[in-house]
């Protein structure tokens, strides 16, 4: 087993008579690349504080590289952080904030060491020459990476992410999430990301913790979370999902829209599907590489089905109003808890 | 109605200017033009009375805004840790401070001052043979008690428009509290202290009331001015009243260009 970069032991952290962490053991394992994924108000946040030190946890333990560091003041830990607005200080150049986590060890690194170290990390980031611009000249995207310098230049045991692409425009946050997982495997730093967006959490990481309300729901790979959800919270915060009444009592069937096979009748259907049904279709959204169904039962109710691009080159699109066949086999469909 | 604005206007500067203008007049009489002259502005800088009046009234300046400066600040980053009634009542008295009229603070410092004396002098004169009185150093604690509320405001308003963030950044990056008090704390609230010192400056140096009441035996600037006017204005007053408003009116300019600095660079 991998050895824990950061380990919460029984975390719970009440904010007066509200409870935001409850009981929680999150783990972070060596190298690799983690995110909370959540709503807001679900806790991720107070985790990665406590992480930091910002906050301390009202009971429970927490550990880095195996040492209880419940009670250390932040600038006691070895973790460093990226903030949601990067928080770059605005009277100092680029390279002075860069530079700003070595200029505080005593005794004083060297004046040569530091200003090597700058560089080193500027080009890391692909700035290089740009350690005597101030921050407040610089892009978005730019002062992200100026914020993943001044953090990855100590060598933090883990860097915390707390939301770091929330502010970036879409194109831009495509282009920083490859980024940061190339930039993650070069360094071969352990990356804790907090986010409330489920795309950016299952393209990034190694693993993803699912919160809700305080607790952990679920920790695994992202096919992990998407193909085997525990409950139907995870199913739908996880990627979409149909959820249909299932015969056992406070259970619901979750079966994924592309996991549905749609044909004209039928007839048509591929065999060796569990269910099938005609139906109505009562909403199409073109949506580029693929186009999304929304279609009613009268055993089923409405419920969504998603066609790839190419099944339609095969079957024609599908108008409002088309009666249609639809069905899925036996794996697509998952008895799951209703909570 | 722009005539109306503009009488306004005239009534408002045009004693001001005329004093700047007669302040160059070559003639004996404060406000018969008798040709250009520079030759007051030398009379007056080399009278003895008048700069050491100006020495003293820098003195009071410099002292009151280095002291609400610093008291400034460190009110303002109490105030910020308050909470609750305790907060609001500081408040109150803060604001309290800087709207009572001089005339009031005057009053109140002198009697203040002379109970206080009247208590401590006694035990002083028996014991070292001397005793306390009004001078300069009365002018300085009445001057620093409401500026100390202008630095305040000023502090407060820019705390309050620092991103907490910032402060948390640092202590990420290993900075102790203090080391994060002097390396960002410090740095970012730079304008508005100097903005404070420039302004309690200012009102310092140009305050009349409150130093004619308290300030003993010294004469502060605005007090010879005073003095001397019921001896008739002469031209070498207007002099020393042009040179007063030009260097308060660069100091009010200097105070705000730092503070409009200081949040270009704060976003």
């Amino acid at each position: 087993m991998k050895q824990n970069v950061i380990e919460f032991r029984n975390v719970s952290k009440l904010f007066g008579n509200v409870a935001a962490v409850i009981d929680n053991n999150l783990a972070v394992e060596a190298g690799e690349f983690l995110s909370i994924l959540g709503p807001s108000g679900c806790g991720k946040t107070t985790s990665l504080r406590m992480m930091a030190g910002f906050e301390q946890p009202t009971s429970g333990e927490v550990y880095i590289r195996g040492e209880n560091v419940t009670g250390v003041p932040a600038f006691r830990r070895p973790v460093n952080m990226v903030f949601q607005h990067y928080a770059l200080f605005p009277h100092l150049s680029v390279q002075d904030n860069v530079s700003y986590g070595l200029r505080q060890r005593r005794p004083r690194p060297a004046t040569a060491d530091v200003a090597k170290a700058v560089d080193e990390a500027l080009s890391m980031v692909r700035l290089d020459g740009y350690g005597s611009r101030r921050t407040y000249e610089l892009s978005g995207g730019q002062q992200q990476r100026v914020a993943l310098a001044r953090a990855l230049i100590n060598r933090p045991a883990v860097l915390l992410l707390d939301e770091p692409l929330a502010a970036l425009d879409r194109k831009l946050r495509r282009d920083m999430q490859v980024e940061l997982q190339n930039l993650q495997r070069n360094v071969g730093i352990t990356f804790l990301l907090v986010t409330h967006d489920q795309e950016e959490a299952l393209s990034m990481s190694d693993r993803v913790c699912v919160m809700r309300e305080g607790r952990l729901v679920q920790v695994g790979t992202p096919r992990e979370l998407y193909d085997k959800p525990v409950n139907r919270y995870v199913a739908e915060f996880v990627g979409k999902s149909n959820f249909f009444k299932a015969g056992e009592a406070g259970k619901v069937t979750s079966v994924r829209p592309e996991l549905i096979d749609v044909a004209k009748s039928k007839k048509a259907l591929p065999d060796g599907l569990v269910t099938s049904t005609e139906a109505k279709v009562l909403n199409r959204i073109f949506l580029g590489e693929q186009t999304e169904y929304r279609v009613a039962s009268e055993s089923l109710g409405e419920f969504a089905v998603v066609t790839p691009r190419k099944a339609e080159r095969e079957a024609g699109a599908f108008d409002i109003g088309d009666r249609i066949a639809v069905g899925w086999r036996a794996e697509a469909a998952r008895l799951l808890p209703d909570e | 109605m722009r005539i109306f604005i503009a009488f306004i206007y005239v009534f408002l500067y045009a004693p001001i200017a005329l004093i700047v203008g007669l302040s160059f007049n070559s003639g004996r009489q404060a406000f018969v033009w008798q040709g250009f002259s520079t030759e007051w502005y030398g009379k007056a800088f080399s009278n003895p009375l008048i700069t050491e009046a100006l020495m003293t009234s820098l003195m009071i300046a410099l002292s009151t805004a280095f002291l609400s400066a610093i008291f400034g600040t460190l009110l303002a980053l109490g105030l910020e840790r308050l909470k609750g009634w305790l907060r609001v009542l500081f408040d109150i008295l803060i604001y309290t401070s800087i709207m009572v009229p001089g005339i009031v603070i005057g009053i109140a410092t002198l009697i203040a001052f002379v109970s206080f004396f009247d208590l401590v002098n006694p035990v002083l004169e028996a014991a070292i043979g001397w005793r306390l009185q009004m001078g300069a150093w009365a002018v300085i604690a009445a001057h620093v008690l409401f500026n100390i509320a202008v630095v305040a405001l000023l502090v407060r308003a820019r705390l309050q428009g620092m991103d907490r963030s910032l402060v948390e950044a640092s202590e990420d990056l290993y900075a102790t509290p203090a080391g994060t008090f002097v390396q960002v704390v410090l740095p970012l609230l730079a304008p508005a202290i100097l903005a404070g010192f420039l302004l309690a400056f200012t009102f310092s140096f140009e305050d009349f009331i409150i130093a004619y009441f308290v300030a003993g035996p010294d004469v502060t600037l605005p007090i010879y001015v005073f003095s001397s006017i019921r001896r008739g204005v002469t031209p070498e007053i207007n002099a020393v009243g042009t040179v007063v408003l030009l260097s308060s009116l660069l100091l009010l300019i200097a105070a705000q260009w730092v503070l409009r600095r200081g949040d270009r660079t704060a976003d």
